[in-house]
């Protein structure tokens, strides 16, 4: 035994004497993770929180989180003499006097901007793969939890330098929780200690975003990534994968080796766009006074298509009795995204009810055998995708030589046709794919090789593809639609016959498909 | 679902493919030596952090192409950052990739549900703890349970009462009186009508004492914008046109939708727009919305001169300035 064999020994011999751990690291130290390029979305979103608490950390050394007036006489010139905010002055501090303070607030916006994007499209992932379905539907929830407090966290954060932009979208915030009805005006003063913008906001939100909320996330996160660990990794389908078994490399080495690995890639393209693209350059803004503002003012872009809904408002309120109803702030700014994020959450339970589908799921679905929810997914995405440009407008209307006007009526226009549009249209384009899969199986690969024939006809060989991908394109199962029967056995009539006549209507949606390759199909064709 | 439909059997998991590097000992040698320079790149990255950190100067500017000029101080920081990170992350990647086994593996599933016997066995046990506790039928202390519990949350929620003051009649208010002194922002300086040329704009504020402090809370209802037009240019009525003086009308600069500051000016069309939300609002007829999400128009000031021929308002705004709220009366 050599001497560093002996040392790991007694260490791991003193541990497990204490806890135990031997029996469980044992079973999980081999513990099979199914690869794919996919799978490392939500890694990303991981792997960016730990850098935003890595650098968050570094910058509440240096920040002095008050709205305190103090006259401004740092490094950076063109601001000097002026009066701002103790928050805003210490934001140009870390800028400007920090060595390396700059670069740690690139990294920490970069890193906010980055794990927004990495939590969209790991829903997205998993909303189109069917990841959800039982017995995932606990960690959907709580993943759509994360992205709503991933919103208001980085909310928060932009907002804390006290900067003109910054102070411009509380500004909005607090508007919209003064346009609630009966409570506004209370809420709002309570949360801004008096009028807007008061001298406690930036304190108190301080503490919401560097305590509350990583509390919580720390909270969520734990046991988003227990449940994975617990129920065990989805996999796409392929040959040799089932729905009882788990095909991929073990944790030790091979999985910690990439996972820790990409951490520190995950970081240091962080660093890179960090050192190379400047974002958020605040000493431009000025400091925040409620009677300026600056032109082509845009909140983050995972705020954007939430400010794009307001833009494209109507200018709707209910003047009566002596009170006002702003619907142009409540239907974009509270009741639309309420009906987003909640039929979001409730998605899996939903699509349980139309397929009467109570089994588990670990083989992922391809999008385009399951029609209808790819097709509502394009939906989603093409409403949220035209407010995200409207929330742009300005933007674009400059550079692309066009009126807000136009922009504007696009948008309106844009957000209640182009949803439907997409539905149909990926719907179509989910069967044609099915339906060239089909034809992929039964007559195999077009090679590209013409063959003259003896009577004169031309005919392009197929190469037949392998068994693997045949089954790979097979192995799904075709949806069957409920039909609920009207009348019971005694042909007595079932209570509730609407909602099942209804839940018949949508099931037979869902289960539309191009029927798959069968055997009777392939025999027929073995005798052509 | 009907099995006599799957025709296509699953062939299983395909077969292993050795790589390069489990054959041949010179590819082996070869992919450790990658994994040492890719890690040796990452010592070179923090080696110059370090250098960055210590010796190069904060007013250094380079430029790059692209990037164009740059703080060379900032850049190489970043940079050797990247490069330290990056390159770890590379190498263990490369490593594993490699030289670390490559074989899947397959492990089985359980489904989740527990064994019947077991939830027979809970039910049992949750059925006896409650017997036990006879919670079905002490209905008086379950009753007085929930009682409290129901209370209990009030005393939180009591305690952030002091969070703000009560909003009261402060939302009407401004800061603005009959004879308040129109003033600059910045500057503070009382203005004349013969200050604005036809066609300027100018932000100001209700004039303040001597010494006296202006507090962000008095900017965002109080902030006025100026425009000066020529009188014939006006399509208002009497009472609206005696608000202004010589062509000069004067608006809340707060808007009227969400509170931003309405600071674009179309000289042009006479349009003034809230970069926020796009609000657009027609000078000439007392800033009327004629586009955007806005629904009513920016309050406007009455103004007129005072003995010495400065600009000050007649009376305070007849309307509450600023975004709508509930107690807020529209009619």
């Amino acid at each position: 035994m050599t001497a560093r064999e002996r040392i790991t020994g007694s260490v791991a011999n003193y541990v497990d004497e204490r806890t135990g751990a031997a029996a469980w690291m044992k079973k999980n130290l081999n513990k099979v993770f199914p690869d794919h390029w996919s799978f490392l979305l939500g890694e990303i979103a991981l792997y960016s929180f730990i850098i935003l608490l890595l650098s968050g950390t570094f910058l509440t050394f240096w920040f002095d989180p008050s709205q305190r007036e103090v006259i401004y006489d740092g490094d950076y010139q063109p601001l000097s003499g002026l009066k701002m905010s103790a928050a805003y002055a210490s934001t140009l501090h870390i800028s400007f006097e920090v060595r390396g303070g700059l670069l740690m607030r690139q990294i920490h916006h970069w890193a906010a901007l980055l794990f927004m994007v990495a939590i969209v499209v790991h829903l997205l992932r998993v909303y189109f793969t069917g990841a959800f379905r039982k017995p995932r539907e606990f960690n959907w929830i709580i993943g759509v939890g994360l992205l709503t407090l991933g919103i208001v966290e980085g909310f928060l954060g932009y907002s804390l330098p006290d900067d003109l932009l910054s102070g411009t979208g509380i500004r909005i915030a607090e508007a919209i929780i003064q346009a609630l009805p009966v409570v506004g005006s209370y809420i709002a003063f309570f949360a801004f200690g008096g009028a807007f913008p008061g001298e406690a906001f930036i304190p108190r939100i301080f503490t919401v975003h560097v305590l509350l909320l990583p509390g919580i996330f720390l909270a969520l996160i734990t046991v988003h990534l227990m449940l994975v660990w617990y129920q065990k990794h989805t996999q796409y389908p392929g040959p040799g994968r089932t729905e009882k078994n788990v095909v991929g490399y073990p944790l030790f080495p091979v999985y910690m080796a990439k996972a820790g690995g990409f951490f520190f890639i995950v970081f240091g393209v962080i660093a890179f766009l960090s050192a190379v693209a400047s974002i958020n350059p605040i000493w431009l803004y000025g400091p925040y006074t409620p009677g300026q503002i600056s032109a082509g003012s845009q909140p983050d872009w995972y705020m954007g298509w939430l400010d794009g809904l307001v833009r494209m408002a109507p200018p709707l309120e209910t003047h009566a009795f002596g009170h006002t109803i702003s619907w142009n702030i409540l239907i974009p700014g509270l009741i639309l995204p309420g009906i987003m994020f909640t039929g979001l959450a409730l998605y899996p339970f939903i699509e349980a009810w139309i397929s009467g589908d109570k089994r588990e799921h670990h083989i992922l679905d391809r999008p385009r055998n399951v029609p209808n929810r790819t097709a509502l997914g394009a939906m989603a995405l093409t409403f949220t995708i035209v407010a995200l440009l409207n929330g742009g407008n300005d933007i674009i209307a400059t550079t692309f030589n066009l009126t807000i006007n136009q922009m504007m009526w696009f948008s309106r226009i844009g957000i209640l046709v182009l949803p439907p549009i997409a539905f149909v249209v990926t719907k179509r384009l989910c069967l044609s794919l099915q339906r060239a899969d089909r034809d992929l199986v039964l007559h195999g690969r077009e090679t590209g090789t013409l063959v003259r024939m003896p009577r004169g006809e031309f005919v392009e060989i197929h190469e037949p593809i392998s068994a693997q991908k045949a089954w790979t394109l097979t192995q799904h199962e075709q949806p069957v639609p409920l039909e609920l029967p009207a009348t019971d056995a005694r042909g007595l009539k079932r209570p509730g016959a609407i909602k099942n006549k209804l839940r018949n209507r949508m099931s037979r949606a869902h289960a539309v498909a191009v029927p798959k390759v069968s055997a009777a199909d392939l025999k027929e064709i073995e005798h052509h | 679902m009907s099995s006599e439909l799957e025709a296509i059997k699953d062939p299983g998991v395909p077969a292993h493919v050795h790589r390069q590097a489990d054959l041949d000992p010179k590819a082996e040698k070869k992919a450790e030596r990658q994994v040492a320079i890719l890690f040796a790149l990452s010592a070179l990255g923090t080696i110059l952090f370090i250098y960055s950190y210590i010796w190069i100067s904060e007013d250094l500017f380079i430029y790059f192409p692209v990037l164009g000029t740059t703080n060379a101080k900032q850049l190489f920081l970043g940079l050797g950052l990247a490069f330290s990170l990056f390159f770890i992350g590379a190498g263990a990647i490369h490593w594993a990739k490699t030289l670390m086994p490559d074989e899947e593996v397959i492990a089985m599933r359980h489904e989740m549900r527990s064994e019947d016997e077991d939830r027979r066995e809970l039910v049992k046990t949750a059925k006896q703890g409650a017997a036990a506790a006879a919670l079905g039928r002490r209905s008086l202390i379950k009753r007085s349970l929930g009682l409290s519990l129901g209370l209990i949350g009030l005393s939180p929620l009591l305690l952030l009462r002091d969070l703000g003051p009560l909003p009261g009649k402060d939302l009407e208010k401004t800061s603005w009186k009959s004879g308040t002194r129109l003033v600059t922002d910045p500057g503070d300086r009382p203005i004349k009508p013969s200050d604005l040329e036809v066609g300027a704009v100018a932000q100001v504020l209700p004039a303040i004492a001597e010494g006296g402090h202006r507090a962000l809370s008095d900017i965002g209802k109080d902030a006025v914008l100026l425009i000066r037009l020529r009188p014939e240019e006006f399509q208002l009525d009497a009472e609206r046109l005696g608000m202004t003086y010589q062509g000069i009308i004067a608006f809340s600069k707060i808007c009227s939708h969400m509170g931003c500051a309405v600071a674009l000016y179309e000289q042009q069309t006479k349009h003034l727009l809230c970069p926020c939300h796009q609000s657009t609002f027609d000078v000439t007829r007392a800033a009327k919305v004629i586009f955007g999400p806005a629904a009513r128009p920016l309050p406007q000031l009455a103004i007129t001169v005072d003995s010495e021929g400065y600009l000050i308002a007649q009376k305070p705004f007849s309307e509450p300035v600023g975004p709508s709220y509930w107690e807020r009366n529209s009619q």
